[in-house]
């Protein structure tokens, strides 16, 4: 279980530009769960991500897994648990560094990084394995500097190295946005595969209405920093499109716009 | 020959610190200015050492210790101070001037008379055709060691961790890691090759002087800048070798300089003016490319 209890967030606490994000947000999120998240921009969906990771701290509340209490503990601790994707795919990459290191890198996840060699040369039949099912030439291109990838490919790798290692948590931060449409297509059913396999509690932030429909058994739409629609199991099931495009209309018309 | 020795001589002294700044500028990204006098650093420390009898072989790896500290200080100014890159370096800068000046007692300390790398009774029972190239040798298996290890280090798994905290900290979070550390340990590492090469200057030389650390920065960065371009596109070329060649090329220039009728005395002047034109020429070229393409 992942809960984030009584969030409070305040930009710029203190000037005039002072904007409150969350006050007092409440979410439960059971292990196992797939919940795709919609909402405006400025709507708090990366803020609340950040805030899970410890990107970013909070003003008031708590951050719990499990039944700890995560709230101080720094970004980099947290991940031992959670793989995260970002929406530029340089983001989980190294650039200057080949495919094989990369993978080699990710590899080694939650290990002691010591003076072992950073490649393991049995490894490397794993690693062609893991990119092959990509579809993408990926395992014959071991040598080749990840800078000079597609953006696609590199997803596609940042994806595979944030889910390489045994983690409970993955969050996917509009890791579709940056990516032509047939790309996104192929990221997206290969998200929907690890986390079938893995059993990941998923949370994914999208701007694409029908990944938020097909995928996922939860649909969270936020707006200012509160969620306005929450939706699991079958009544997730029946949601389409066009209920949550009414939706949008109506927080926008509420917005004066 | 004499001019092409000593250029060779004090081209692959100067490598090793090259192989430091390498580590800091290329991998890390950090323009760490510490070097100005950890390089000093190194010098003060072994002539102290030398001038009171210790074996010149210790003066090695007590340089390089001394050197690894004050990288480390630089790094925790800036990741545990959260202070900027730059300013860390010039902190850690100005601090060791003063604690150069304590270790070595003045601002110049010779040791003419005692033992060195370069003058110890075997290197004098060496027949006479050997004699004059006896140093250059000692200094290329210096350097090549140092890059040999490097190399090493930068394939293992501490390695790999310290590239991809150059080129994307964000990774590094996401394997877990706090990247601050693996920077920490990166400077620490460029720092204590810094001040080896400041101990191999010292002996080499036979003296330390408080001023030798001016502009360190600048002779480092521009062998770094220089070896990188030059073999650009001979990929099979490690960039630590691009290194190593790349500084002794900018002593020839220095050298070259020299002889046209400057005076020593305006050495920086041409040091830092062939830096600002290798900097240009490499920004105009990335031009043109662009042009190009």
């Amino acid at each position: 279980m992942l809960e984030l209890r009584n969030i409070t967030k305040i930009y710029q606490p203190g000037t005039v530009n002072e904007t409150c994000l969350f006050h007092g947000f409440n979410l439960q999120i059971p292990d196992k769960q797939f919940v795709s998240v919609v909402g405006s921009n400025g709507s708090g969906k990366t803020s609340m991500l950040n805030i899970i990771c410890g990107s970013i701290p909070v003003d008031e509340g708590q951050v719990i897994i499990g039944d700890r209490d995560i709230t101080r503990m720094p970004e980099y601790k947290r991940h031992r648990v959670i793989g995260r994707v970002y929406q530029n795919p340089a983001m989980g990459t190294c650039p200057s560094m080949n495919i094989l290191e990369n993978m080699a890198l990710a590899d080694n996840k939650g290990k002691r990084y010591g003076l072992g060699w950073g490649a393991n040369r049995r490894r490397i039949q794993h690693y062609r394995d893991l990119l092959s099912q990509l579809g993408l030439g990926l395992e014959d291109k071991l040598e080749v500097k990840v800078g000079s990838l597609s953006g696609g490919q590199r997803q596609a790798m940042a994806l595979l190295m944030s889910t390489m290692t045994p983690i409970d948590f993955l969050i996917l931060d509009e890791h579709t946005a940056a990516l032509d449409p047939k790309t996104a297509e192929t990221i997206m059913a290969l998200t929907g595969k690890i986390v079938a396999e893995k059993k990941l509690t998923t949370i994914m932030v999208t701007h694409n209405l029908r990944y938020a429909v097909d995928y996922g058994d939860r649909l969270i739409m936020m707006h200012q920093g509160q969620t306005v629609m929450d939706k699991a199991g079958e009544d997730k099931q029946r949601t389409g499109i066009d209920d949550l495009l009414s939706k949008f209309n109506e927080i926008s018309v509420e917005c004066g716009n | 020959m004499g001019i092409i020795l000593g250029i060779l001589e004090q081209g692959l002294i100067y490598a090793i610190l090259a192989l430091g700044v390498y580590i800091t500028y290329r991998i890390l990204d950090f323009p760490d200015l510490s070097v100005d006098s950890t390089f000093p650093l190194g010098a003060a420390v072994t002539a102290v050492m030398i001038a009171n009898g210790v074996h010149p072989l210790l003066t090695l790896p007590a340089s390089l210790i001394a050197g690894a500290l004050a990288g480390m200080v630089t790094g925790l100014i800036h990741v545990k101070g959260k202070v900027r890159d730059l300013l860390s370096g010039i902190i850690t800068m100005t601090a060791l001037y003063s604690i150069n000046l304590r270790i070595a007692g003045k601002a110049n300390l010779p040791i003419f008379n005692m033992n060195t790398l370069f003058k110890n009774p075997l290197m004098d029972s060496l027949p006479a055709s050997i004699a004059p190239y006896a140093p250059v040798i000692l200094l290329a298996v210096l350097a090549i060691v140092c890059k040999l290890i490097l190399d090493w280090f930068l394939k293992t798994k501490a390695g790999f961790l310290l590239r991809a905290t150059g080129d994307n900290p964000n990774l590094v979070t996401s394997l877990a890691k706090d990247g601050g550390w693996v920077k920490i340990e990166g400077l620490a590492i460029a720092n204590g090759l810094t001040a080896l090469s400041g101990c191999i200057m010292c002996q080499y030389q036979r003296y330390f002087d408080i001023s030798m650390g001016t502009g360190t920065m600048v002779v480092a960065l521009a062998s770094v800048i220089i070896g990188i371009n030059l073999f650009r596109r001979l990929t099979f070329v490690k960039a630590t070798t691009a290194v190593l060649v790349g500084s002794v090329l900018y002593k020839g220039c220095v050298a070259v300089a020299l002889n046209f009728g400057f005076s020593p005395t305006d050495m920086k002047l041409i040091t830092a003016v062939l830096f600002l034109i290798i900097l240009l020429a490499g920004s105009a070229r990335k031009r043109r490319a662009k042009v190009h393409a």
